[in-house]
């Protein structure tokens, strides 16, 4: 997989992983384009198209698009699951996710992820691992109290 | 403070996350985020230290901003200082800044590496994981150059924790692909296969990603995985749905790991050992056969990670091209897919199907499917389905269905979406020009496809039509009748009135006895148009303006006036004036022979490949065009240069044809230079046409080429060049082979196999390089067959499949015996059997030259003998055949006539298959 983008409805990007190197322009000029692109398409169409050299795979889950960018021999049904898999470790995690979860815990959505994908392929694909090691970070957290400024 | 946060929730960074969202306009959140970005520059300054929370919530906030398209450029100090905090989440959001805001700064490098360093050594596995996540998502020439030695040792120890193992694999994965010279194979490299037997499904998952990108590049090192990969996979497929536990993924066991087992096997040719295979085979079919059964599950999740695995097994099928009934069955179920009722199946099933239709074994089978594509490419709604649909009738045409799918594609042309036009134009053209029986389809096909998409229809399109009716005498009557019927149309497209001007300005006459379309009627009704058209064009209709002059003199003194009336003589544009003056003087001046010879009709075209080929494949890229060009001969035909003879590469590549201008004009001096912009319109084409010009067929002629030659290009097209050097002494030969990938992009799994045994070769080639074999070649006894090379590669996804002969010949084991006449005459009558003798007359099809006569005997590897035959007109030669078995004498006498243009070659040797077959090839060479 080349790169991860989630989206919303409006077209603001809430999460962007790169697994190839680009420059910022790039990247977003990438993600500026594919939006446009996903977001023209009608609810019924296919979840795949061919967007330059890239296949592109994704899915909308209530208000976000989730949307994986890989290469010409990757499996596109495998990826969609893939989507659904990170889909189920938010959900689970948060307790039925919702965007604003993502926005205001975005480092956590980022953790999930790399627990779950590396470098763009998949590291761990059992639920139960996934969060088992989420889960043992949070609890290595100190317990501190403290005053926000 | 939103409800929304969860862990150790930061309040600021809550707080400030909300206030973002609450900005009623982009200027306000501009605003809110100088304000904060000011107030974090100020607490970083400060005097006061700051403690690790509020580090890390400065960092976090910072991101965020990044994260919402703003540029960052402080914070990278403090994220470093992070790294080395003992707390957690503090380390864990340095690493994060890290790896989202990479930063070149190499002091700061220095200072990450440092802490990552000490956290792989830390053993503490959840913070050798930060580590290694954050080289991984950075996956820099740096890291690679820090890390590249420790990770692989990592990955192979007896005591990492799994998890920690799933990491390294991946890491190690992203830096191979990053800096592959940095990541150096070693004793490791076994132990990495064997992760395929982990008992953690995790640890096999992460492991195989890393396994089959090493193994594409380095198959021979890591081949023992297929075996491994074998059985994983056959434990995975018979394992009940339960078996795996959390790896179980509704109801389908391990989907992601059987996707990444079955995309392994396809860096391999199928297994040899038959134990292996058969295990192999039995997978799949079970994959095909779970295919058929009732779904466990309603939910889509399962239906599409089923499907996943069967087309991952339909991938591989597709891979080896060697099982017939699995090809078969393949094809079948994704005919079925074709009728279902999910959109993303019906796309993805004509997708695999477009591979499937360049398989011979499955080829046919695709072909039943035809009205339902066709349906689909006229009811889908979904334009990315009817991409996908038009591509595989394009890749399912043959001579048997070429009409049928020509006229399909034409009339959803009319409908069709814009972002496609064009590239449906140019697999029309092609379509059209590749299974052209009869040229009359071929030529009311282009006109169909300028009529209904000329907007569309690009140079290439039109220019190759008229190549193509210039070349073809039986066509061009018919080509000017349809081009006039053409143009009577109210409103025609621009590139109607190229074509026609083109096409009448050459063979108007063909159809001038009708008085419906006598000079005067074609000559108006072309300049009807003229004022509607671009400057080219109207410089195109000038210049058919001239041959018509020379076509029917009757109408010089009209065409006169035309060019002499203001708006052509004084035309501000200097490129129309130029000709209108040129021409107006050249019809006054020259006398009618004159006149004939500068505008006598246009030459045929050289043979070569058809630019829209080309065209059409820059525009798809690497790889797209899967219909690649296994129809060397028939657009041979087409092209109907006549009998050129063995096609020379080199002169097809590099002389200018000198019947690229226009219209023939080259000659008439006044013009010659004065027609940049139109006049070379056709040269620009041509430079485009690419090397691969008049190879595309060749296969066997490159074979033949090297009878009396031992070095050369044996084949090319655009992707490959394969060259030769070879040696021969007595019953042994050595042979260079060359293969250079003449793309930018690498050649994956490439392999050749020759039906004797050779070493294999590198199997990537990447773009612009060439890779060598060796094979040694012993003569064991006399033979006719020449050994197959089979040449298999992946170039883009498309399979690329080249079979040659290898130019391995008898008379390469010649060894050349002097010997005086009286010597000579008593062998030949020694040998006066008539099955010892060979003999063929036949006609010249290349000059009678005597010095290249000789320079082809002396190649062929007999002694070349003088002042023996009575007649020196002919030639006499003697050798030796050399092989394991025996040795084989061999006498020649070609006798060349002339006048008649004819041979007489006749072999006498004291083996008759030896005679035969010496004769035989040597009767190809002149």
């Amino acid at each position: 997989m080349q790169f991860m983008l989630l989206f919303s409805r409006q077209g603001k990007l809430r999460l962007q992983k790169w697994y190839v190197p680009l420059s910022d322009k790039e990247r977003k000029k990438i993600s500026r384009d594919l939006v446009q692109t996903i977001l023209a398409r009608k609810p019924k169409m296919c979840s795949f198209l061919e967007w330059r050299d890239l296949k592109i795979v994704y899915k909308r889950y209530a208000s976000l698009y989730f949307c994986c960018a890989v290469e010409d021999q990757d499996n596109e049904l495998i990826t969609l699951e893939i989507i659904h898999r990170y889909v189920e470790l938010l959900d689970k995690y948060f307790g039925s996710v919702c965007e604003l979860d993502i926005i205001f815990n975005f480092e956590k959505a980022y953790f999930i992820l790399d627990e779950f994908l590396l470098g763009g392929e998949a590291q761990e694909t059992s639920k139960k691992n996934v969060l088992k090691a989420i889960e043992q970070a949070d609890l290595l957290q100190e317990v501190r109290l403290h005053t926000d400024p | 403070m939103p409800a929304v946060s969860k862990g150790d929730g930061m309040r600021g960074l809550a707080v400030f996350i909300s206030d973002i969202r609450n900005c009623k306009s982009k200027e306000a959140e501009i605003k809110r985020i100088n304000k904060e970005l000011a107030n974090i520059r100020s607490k970083f300054k400060g005097d006061k230290a700051l403690d690790g929370y509020s580090k890390k919530k400065y960092v976090c906030k910072l991101l965020f901003i990044f994260l919402l398209g703003h540029d960052i450029d402080f914070g990278h100090m403090e994220a470093v200082n992070l790294l080395s905090s003992n707390k957690y989440t503090e380390k864990q959001i340095g690493y994060l800044f890290i790896s989202v805001l990479v930063n070149s700064n190499s002091e700061l490098i220095r200072l990450i590496n440092n802490a990552i360093k000490n956290d792989l050594s830390s053993r503490n596995p959840t913070f050798m994981c930060l580590a290694l996540h954050c080289i991984a998502n950075v996956g820099s020439r740096e890291m690679a150059e820090a890390f590249a030695g420790e990770i692989p040792r990592i990955l192979v120890a007896g005591d990492t924790m799994d998890s920690v193992k799933q990491s390294a694999a991946l890491c190690l994965l992203r830096l191979y692909k990053a800096s592959p010279d940095l990541v150096l194979m070693g004793e490791w490299t076994s132990r990495v296969v064997h992760l395929l037997n982990d008992q953690h499904m995790g640890v096999v998952t992460a492991a195989i990603s890393l396994i089959t990108c090493l193994s594409s590049k380095n198959p021979d090192e890591f081949k023992t995985c297929v075996s491994l990969a074998v059985s994983r996979l056959s434990r995975i497929v018979s394992s009940a749905s339960t078996d795996l536990q959390d790896y179980t993924y509704y109801f389908v066991p391990a989907p992601w790991l059987s996707c990444k087992l079955l995309r392994l096997l396809q860096c391999y040719p199928p297994p040899e050992d038959g134990a292996v295979k058969g295990r192999l085979v039995e997978c799949l079919e079970t994959i095909l056969n779970k295919a058929q059964e009732p779904p466990k599950s309603k939910k889509v999740q399962h239906s599409n990670a089923k499907n996943a695995i069967l087309f991952e097994a339909i991938s591989l099928i597709i891979h080896y091209d060697s099982e017939p009934n699995l090809l078969v069955r393949a094809c079948n179920q994704l005919g079925q897919f074709l009728q279902h009722r999910e959109t993303n199946l019906r796309y993805l099933a004509l997708e695999s199907m477009c591979t499937l239709a360049s398989s011979e074994f499955s080829h046919e089978a695709v072909k039943t499917h035809i009205e339902t594509v066709i349906n689909a490419l006229k009811t889908e709604r979904d334009v990315s389905v009817r991409q996908r649909a038009a591509d595989l009738l394009y890749a399912m045409c043959d001579r048997s269905n070429a009409k049928q799918i020509v006229a399909e594609m034409l009339s959803y042309l009319e409908t069709a979406d814009y972002s496609i036009r064009e590239e449906m134009v140019l697999k029309v053209a092609i379509l059209a020009e590749k299974y052209a029986v009869d040229y009359s389809w071929y030529v009311d096909t282009i006109l169909n496809l300028i009529r209904i998409a000329g907007d569309y229809v690009s140079e290439e399109v039109w220019y190759r039509v008229i190549q193509i009716v210039i070349n073809r005498d039986d066509v061009q009557g018919y080509a000017a009748k349809t081009v006039f019927e053409a143009l009577q149309a109210p409103a025609c497209h621009e590139n109607m009135v190229k074509v026609g001007g083109y096409i009448l300005g050459e063979f108007g006459n063909l159809i001038a006895g009708d008085p419906r379309s006598s000079p005067l009627v074609q000559f108006n009704l072309l300049h009807s148009k003229f004022h509607l058209c671009s400057v080219p064009t109207r410089a195109l209709l000038l210049s058919a303006y001239i041959k018509f002059i020379n076509l029917f003199p009757e109408t010089k003194a009209t065409i006169q006036e035309v060019l002499r009336s203001d708006s052509q003589i004084r035309n501000s544009d200097v490129e129309l004036q130029q000709r209108a003056v040129e021409y107006l003087k050249l019809s006054s001046i020259a006398s009618t022979d004159v006149l004939a010879t500068v505008l006598e009709e246009m030459p045929p075209f050289p043979e070569r490949e058809s630019s829209i080929l080309a065209k059409l494949k820059k525009k798809k890229g690497p790889g797209a065009v899967s219909v690649e060009l296994e129809d060397g001969k028939e657009r041979g035909e087409l092209n109907g240069g006549g009998d050129r003879g063995v096609p020379d590469l080199t002169n097809a590549l590099s002389t200018p044809s000198p019947s690229a201008d226009l219209l023939g004009l080259r000659s008439a001096a006044p013009v010659s230079g004065a027609a940049p912009s139109a006049g070379s319109l056709l040269v620009d084409v041509f430079s485009e046409a690419g090397p691969a010009a008049a190879s595309a067929g060749v296969n066997d002629d490159g074979f033949l080429r090297f009878v009396c030659k031992n070095n050369g290009v044996l084949f090319e097209n655009q992707l490959l060049q394969i060259g030769i050097k070879s040696e021969y002494r007595q019953n042994l030969g050595r042979m260079y082979l060359f293969y250079g990938n003449k793309t930018s992009v690498q050649f994956v799994s490439f392999s050749t196999t020759l039906n004797v045994q050779t070493k294999t070769v590198e199997p990537l080639v990447e773009g612009g390089a060439q890779v060598q074999q060796v094979i040694n070649i012993e003569c064991l006894t006399d033979f006719v067959d020449a050994p197959l090379l089979n040449i298999k590669f992946r170039y883009g996804g498309a399979l690329q499949n080249i079979s040659l002969k290898l130019p391995v010949t008898i008379n390469k084991f010649f060894q050349p015996t002097e010997m005086a006449a009286a010597d000579f005459f008593q062998r030949w009558k020694q040998l006066s059997q008539p099955q010892q003798e060979a003999q063929k007359i036949f006609k010249a099809s290349h000059g009678m030259d005597t010095e290249v006569l000789k320079a082809k005997l002396l190649g062929l590897g007999t002694a070349l003998l003088e002042n023996v035959d009575p007649n020196p007109e002919n030639y006499v030669c003697a050798g030796v055949i050399q092989t394991k078995a025996q040795q084989v004498g061999c006498l020649l006498r070609l006798e060349p006539n002339a006048q008649a243009q004819m041979y007489r070659l006749t072999l006498r040797s004291s083996k008759d298959t030896v005679s035969q077959r010496v004769c035989d090839l040597l009767a190809e060479q002149f």
